[in-house]
């Protein structure tokens, strides 16, 4: 007897979708850009633990789902009311609606800053002839992967905003990322273009959610040039259905005098893996990725950073902090590179991790690559348990231990958060901790 | 208020307290001295319910209840209080914020309302000018780079606040100078009335002076050895422990 077994080609089944994805773009601009992400990603194969960049995050149970690309679904419809419980409602912000890679104007409200600032499709602004946009567009994303050429060939229309030179934006924009909701496993490629301008001031927040229904793959690309002396906050939380998958890319081009400060809080999602690359372009360039990840079951959270020290006097600053529980997994790499030509560089890199069980793990990755000869760099990673003594001592006081132990990992998570520029957001996120932390118990 | 009885406890396999027995009624102060390891500190952990602690036999019963079946949070919430001997820092959570969350789940446990943040504040200004803590400790981390004094300091400024039944300070007269200890002893004094009750582990006689106790024990292997009044602890100061141990030698 002799079974005839057609082996899946996800390589393919993604190329298949882009083309699908391509033949319904009228803009040929676009369509040149995505034909070539769609060459370049059938001559890609997807990383095994032996790519050294994905030594620690097996990608095989994400390949074993076959993903349909949203636009060949059902379109979700959504109603304005099921928008405002999705938001941080907390604070006030200028609210961008994706739905399944697709920014939806109607859902959006940002009325107050509309004549300030830029904030449309990538293909309006491509078919607008936007000169930054096609001086930018998917020429930031460094050390292009496979994962770039598959988000590059299936997006179909991201969002772009362009923030003029001396705009200083008051309230933060909210992003909202709305995944899934099909009954199908979906999947849906969300592009950002975010061009800041010289001494603007602006804060995002990107919340990722996902919808009921099936298990869906979650793929955004960022990418942001921060302009001269400009400051750009940008507060990536990460909430997606636990049996989900998330892969993000974000790349940073940063100019002279410029701030660029980055977080991710990763608390949902199966499998999540977060790329966030900087080039520190010129001088006295201040940078600063910080995250914060707690996990339980089986989740698995990789946070791979790059920052690319090219000119002198630039400072760079990295805080990455986990909380595993049960059998969860953390990943964290952090590559910094220091040019020939960048002296009095200062980088400080740190990553800490408290794990609740025996049975998680963390995998911590310093990798730092020095041209410079008059430099600082420090790197270092810690892991460890909750401080019984301390447990101990609250207790005593006639605190539950459920209480006691959101108290100490709060408190371990708290330089993460006090950072943040945005005071509603570090309730939201102190709230988010202590409802991940007892959600057996909440459910 | 609290009754011990033949209670044997051990650590890591090794048996500590060997069969004490006290009585310890409401209004009274109750002084257990003895050398370094007998088991001074032991008494207190597994009186609060450490778990590195094994009892292995004998009872407990603190206000008609079997306190050695109960955790450590609803030793509290029924009114224990254990000053530590170290105090942990706990980096990231202020004072204000651990206190008001204790006085609340003890209020929550014995049924009675909240205190209003309004109540709480007033309480707190009152109580740490009792042991002169200066209220910028109290918006700073639990305990997190305070001197030795002012930890101690800060564990008589927590009884206060807490108003337990029962409060066993475990050495915190060590290590500190006479005026710290002054400031220590008043908060204890103030504490006392003839409804609770204090249970004093201490290895110096020094304190006594300033707290004056109504019975004083002397420990030794694990088992008190020696009871009596006040007048005790000027035998142990004059004659050394050495006087009521050496029948064992």
């Amino acid at each position: 007897m002799s079974v005839e077994i057609k082996k899946r080609n996800p390589i393919e089944q993604f190329a298949q979708s882009a083309e699908n994805v391509i033949n319904k773009n009228t803009n040929s601009a676009i369509r040149a850009i995505q034909e070539q992400a769609k060459s370049d990603l059938q001559n890609s194969q997807f990383p095994t633990l032996k790519t050294e960049e994905w030594k620690y995050t097996n990608l095989n149970k994400f390949l074993a789902n076959e993903f349909v690309h949203t636009s060949a679904l059902d379109k979700v419809e959504l109603k304005k009311s099921e928008i405002d419980a999705l938001v941080f409602d907390s604070f006030e912000s200028h609210v961008l609606v994706v739905v399944n890679g697709v920014f939806n104007k109607e859902l959006s409200s940002f009325s107050e800053v509309s004549n300030k600032v830029t904030v449309s499709t990538i293909s309006e602004a491509i078919i607008g002839n936007d000169e930054e946009v096609k001086k930018y567009f998917s020429k930031i994303s460094i050390n292009n992967s496979v994962f770039d050429f598959l988000n590059l060939s299936n997006f179909v229309d991201g969002l772009y905003i362009n923030i003029p030179a001396n705009v200083i934006i008051e309230k933060p924009f909210q992003i909202i990322n709305i995944n899934g909701g099909t009954v199908e496993k979906s999947f849906s490629s969300s592009r950002n273009l975010i061009i800041a301008g010289k001494h603007s001031q602006s804060t995002f927040v990107q919340k990722s959610v996902g919808l009921e229904g099936n298990l869906y793959f979650n793929n955004i690309s960022s990418e942001f040039v921060v302009a001269e002396n400009c400051i750009l906050n940008f507060y990536n939380v990460e909430l997606d259905n636990d049996d989900s998958f998330h892969i993000e890319k974000t790349d940073v081009l940063q100019k002279r005098d410029s701030q660029f400060n980055h977080f991710n809080f990763t608390f949902g999602g199966k499998l999540v893996r977060n790329d966030v690359n900087t080039k520190l372009s010129d001088e006295n360039i201040e940078c600063t990725l910080n995250g914060l990840y707690i996990a339980n079951d089986n989740q698995h959270f990789d946070n791979s950073t790059f920052i690319d020290h090219a000119k002198p006097h630039s400072t760079s600053h990295e805080l990455y902090k986990g909380i595993l529980d049960d059998n969860s997994r953390g990943v964290f790499s952090g590559k910094i590179l220091v040019a020939k030509d960048a002296q009095l560089t200062n980088a400080y890199q740190n990553n800490n991790t408290i794990l609740l069980s025996d049975s998680a793990k963390i995998d911590s990755k310093p990798q730092l690559e020095i041209y410079a000869d008059d430099v600082k760099c420090t790197h270092g990673a810690t892991v460890g348990q909750l401080d019984e003594s301390a447990l101990f001592y609250i207790l005593s006081r006639g605190i539950p231990k459920e209480k006691a132990k959101s108290m100490l990992i709060t408190a371990f998570a708290e330089n993460v958060v006090a950072e943040l520029k945005i005071d509603k957001l570090k309730d939201e996120i102190n709230h988010l901790i202590f409802e991940h932390l007892n959600r057996d118990e909440v459910v | 208020m609290i009754t011990i009885k033949n209670l044997k406890a051990e650590i890591d396999s090794k048996e500590i307290l060997r069969g004490l027995n006290l009585q310890v009624n409401a209004g009274e102060v109750h002084a257990i001295m003895g050398p370094n390891g007998s088991g001074k500190s032991t008494l207190a952990n597994v009186l609060t319910g450490h778990d590195n602690y094994e009892v292995t036999s004998g009872e407990v019963t603190f206000n008609g209840k079997d306190l050695l079946s109960l955790d450590p949070e609803d030793r509290a919430r029924e009114g224990l209080f254990l000053g530590f001997q170290y105090p942990v820092e706990i980096p990231g959570v202020s004072n204000a914020v651990f206190l008001q969350t204790a006085i609340n789940e003890i209020r929550k446990y014995n049924k009675q309302e909240e205190i209003t943040p309004k109540e709480f504040l007033a309480k707190m200004k009152e109580k740490a000018k009792v042991v002169g803590m200066d209220s910028s400790l109290i918006s700073r981390s639990v305990n997190t780079g305070f001197s030795g004094g002012e930890k101690k300091k800060n564990e008589i400024f927590q009884l206060l606040m807490l108003d337990p039944k029962l409060a066993i300070l475990d050495e915190t007269d060590s290590g500190l100078d006479i005026d710290a200890l002054r400031v220590v002893s008043q908060g204890v004094n103030e504490f006392r009335n003839k409804n609770n009750a204090v249970i004093l582990v201490t290895h110096y006689q020094r304190l006594l002076d300033y707290i004056v106790p109504d019975f004083i024990h002397v420990l030794y292997k694990g088992e008190i050895i020696k009871s009596g009044g006040k007048e005790l602890a000027h035998e142990l100061e004059e004659k050394g422990y050495d006087w009521i141990t050496k029948g064992d030698k």
